[in-house]
């Protein structure tokens, strides 16, 4: 029952360097997750840029665009080629005007592994239990709207 | 429909501060393997004084995540499922909005452009 922890396993019917492109290359990872970054992903370096809409889905698109401009930061962790790349972030980290920077973050690793038929993709974020319980709270409360929507998406998508 | 989710996660905020604690966190993995306990049962084996264990099920019963019964002349200690289901739900909602994204991932990965 650990509430500190994700995991996330998929099947990726694209080849692996695809696949590791499309995560470590932060153009793409910006294309595809919804955010622009000011540079590359540099292992040990931190990384700042903004939430933009993603180019992959209008739907998701249209939520995301509220938070256009807000500020996102990353501490890329590891680049290890085509096999795994980790940063940590402020998870939620969209109220206005509060500054994240002195908190702890979560460290999200993306693991890739070659199998028949294209790439699995392992996605992990942990450290939720450190994350101040203020900011939980808040992070739901201030983003009533933005949540609701997403909750409302979410619902959505797990019908279909 | 909606209000009642967020309202669902504002109010699981407490549960998290909650089990943001070690100690609390195996207080709470002992009751839920081993079902309902004495304190002097939860106490056995570990380096942990009754006083400080009975000083978190005190925190984690005002986050109503356990909750006692009188039997005789001790308590029982026992786990409040709906809490701890609510702890679980907001980690579903994380996990949902990662499950959104590894399809926005799998739309660009697996189109030509």
């Amino acid at each position: 029952m650990s509430t500190d922890r994700i995991e996330k396993q998929v099947v990726l019917k694209a080849p692996q360097d695809r696949v590791w492109n499309a995560i470590a290359d932060a153009k793409q990872f910006g294309a595809w997750f919804g955010m622009e970054f000011d540079g590359p992903f540099v292992a040990g370096e931190k990384l700042t840029g903004r939430i933009v809409p993603t180019t992959v889905d209008r739907e998701i698109a249209k939520l995301q665009e509220p938070y256009t401009g807000h500020p996102v930061e990353l501490q890329v962790d590891t680049i290890e080629p085509m096999r795994r790349f980790a940063f940590r972030w402020h998870p939620f980290a969209i109220e206005r005007g509060v500054d994240y920077s002195a908190e702890p973050m979560t460290l999200v690793t993306f693991a890739l592994e070659e199998v028949a038929g294209g790439t699995r993709l392992t996605i992990t974020e942990s450290g939720f239990d450190a994350i101040p319980l203020a900011r939980r709270a808040k992070a739901f409360a201030a983003n009533d709207g933005g949540w609701t929507a997403q909750a409302d998406l979410i619902a959505k998508y797990l019908a279909r | 429909m909606r209000q009642r989710s967020i309202d669902q996660f504002v109010a699981a905020a407490p549960v998290f501060a909650a089990l943001g604690d070690e100690t609390r966190l195996r207080i709470v993995a002992r009751l839920c393997m081993a079902g309902p306990q004495s304190i002097v049962k939860l106490t056995d084996g570990g380096e942990v004084t009754r006083q400080a264990v009975t000083k978190h099920l005190i925190a984690l019963e005002e986050a109503g995540l356990v909750r006692s019964v009188r039997a005789g002349r001790e308590r029982i200690w026992e786990i409040e499922q709906r809490r701890l289901d609510d702890a679980k739900r907001y980690l579903d909602l994380i996990s949902a909005r990662w499950d959104e994204a590894i399809e926005r991932l799998r739309a660009h990965v697996e189109t030509d452009d």
